[in-house]
């Protein structure tokens, strides 16, 4: 991280369910002085729509569950210094991975024909819903991670201690403050 | 008339993590390094109860000896000088469990044992960060079929406590095991639903030897299935109690 430019910070949500990024919020007053520190340059919570190249760290949430999931992390990796899975989802592909035992058309079939309350959609569409992959993994199957943040979701603490230590040019080791189901 | 004396117990010393320590004959590695405030992970293993073995994670060093030897399952001996924390061990116990976590479904979040369990505890315990190798993800079953308890096989990591505690303290002998090797599982007599079973007494004590949540009581949502080990301490005793 160049000295005369504040570190890039980017979160991302792949198969998750937020609750990671609401833990990350709730550094709560402490987010003031980190946004004075960090340019939080791609998120759910600002407004760039395309990842940015040359992040200096970036936070993600959930397993990778679809092609367009495993399309975004590529991306992330190419594009991002440190990588960090936030969270049990990212780390061990959680409760996303609890559909693994069955086949997706299962899956589909499942939610979309079984539980389907209209007769008229009685179907899995076929537009605007990424193709899910066989299984829902870790990130660390698919892309080379650096530093795992596990919990259900990662208290405040953990995160706002990973992200003070990566600023002080530290390795933060989180396993103190977390533990996978915390 | 002849008085009786008090033979006292062969004992010598060896050196563990290069503390010298005094041993008595026939008291293994793990309970000479218990007895003198010496922690070795363990899973399998519980004061009272028949030697396992099979968890691994106790395995410790021998100077001089190139294999690793499971503690709980060796017998002390003089001169011994024994390595119980080194690099490689925390490597291969770390590796271990990441392979208990792979073979089966564990999910913390979701689990009833979430934040009582022994195994999500000695994860965090060894610095275990993340799982290397591929998860199995196999397709398992839950029994309910009992009035009062819930057999998880997901969450089982065969360790065998609840085997040996019925068999040898509660004396029914319904838990067993079937199949062998990654197809091992845990079973209630002939292989039936444990509601069925005409030999468990319902006594509970599986479920509270049980380290995960594989063995829970029913009604119990996830986070609140805290077992209950006072009785731990008197399994020796009852042990050496039962006919």
């Amino acid at each position: 991280m160049s000295a005369n430019r504040k570190p890039k910070v980017a979160t991302v949500w792949l198969d998750g369910c937020s609750g990671c990024h609401m833990s990350f919020l709730d550094i709560d007053e402490r987010l003031v002085a980190l946004s004075s520190l960090i340019d939080i340059v791609y998120s759910p919570v600002v407004d760039p729509k395309d990842f940015p190249t040359d992040v200096d760290v970036t936070l993600v949430e959930g397993a990778v569950s679809s092609e367009e999931d495993l399309h975004k992390i590529q991306v992330i990796r190419q594009r991002t210094k440190i990588l960090i899975s936030l969270g049990d989802c990212a780390v061990t592909g959680n409760v996303p991975a609890m559909r693994n035992s069955y086949e997706p058309a299962e899956l589909l079939a499942r939610a979309y024909v079984e539980n389907a309350q209209s007769p008229d959609s009685r179907q899995p569409p076929t537009r605007g819903l990424p193709a899910l992959r066989p299984k829902a993994q870790p990130v660390h199957e698919l892309v080379k991670v650096d530093l795992y943040l596990p919990g259900c979701p990662p208290p405040a603490d953990a995160i706002h201690f990973v992200v003070a230590e990566l600023l002080a040019g530290r390795t933060p080791d989180p396993s103190q403050l977390t533990r996978f189901g915390r | 008339m002849t008085v009786p004396t008090i033979v006292p117990a062969q004992s010598f010393s060896m050196k563990i993590d290069g503390i010298d320590v005094s041993a008595r004959a026939g008291q293994t590695i793990l309970e000479v390094a218990q007895e003198n405030g010496i922690e070795i992970p363990m899973l399998c293993y519980v004061e009272g109860l028949s030697n396992w073995g099979g968890c691994r994670l106790c395995l410790v060093e021998v100077v001089g000896q190139k294999k690793l030897f499971p503690a709980c399952s060796t017998a002390a001996s003089e001169d011994a000088q024994v390595v119980t924390n080194s690099e490689r061990l925390q490597r291969y116990r770390r590796t271990i469990l990441e392979l208990i976590f792979s073979e089966r479904n564990h999910v913390c979040a979701v689990c009833v044992s979430n934040g009582h369990c022994e195994l999500q505890a000695m994860a965090q315990k060894l610095g275990m960060t993340h799982i290397h190798v591929p998860y199995r993800f196999p397709s398992h079953d839950v029994d309910s079929s009992h009035d009062r308890f819930r057999l998880d096989q997901n969450r089982c990591i065969l360790c065998t406590r609840c085997v040996r505690v019925c068999a040898e303290i509660e004396g029914a002998a319904t838990k067993g095991v079937s199949g062998r090797g990654i197809e091992s599982l845990i079973i209630n007599d002939l292989k039936e639903a444990w509601g069925d079973s005409q030999t468990c007494t319902s006594c509970s004590k599986c479920v509270h030897v049980c380290p995960t949540g594989a063995l829970v009581e029913k009604g119990t949502a996830a986070a609140e299935m805290a077992k209950r080990r006072q009785f731990l301490p008197y399994l020796t005793v009852m042990r050496e109690n039962t006919p």
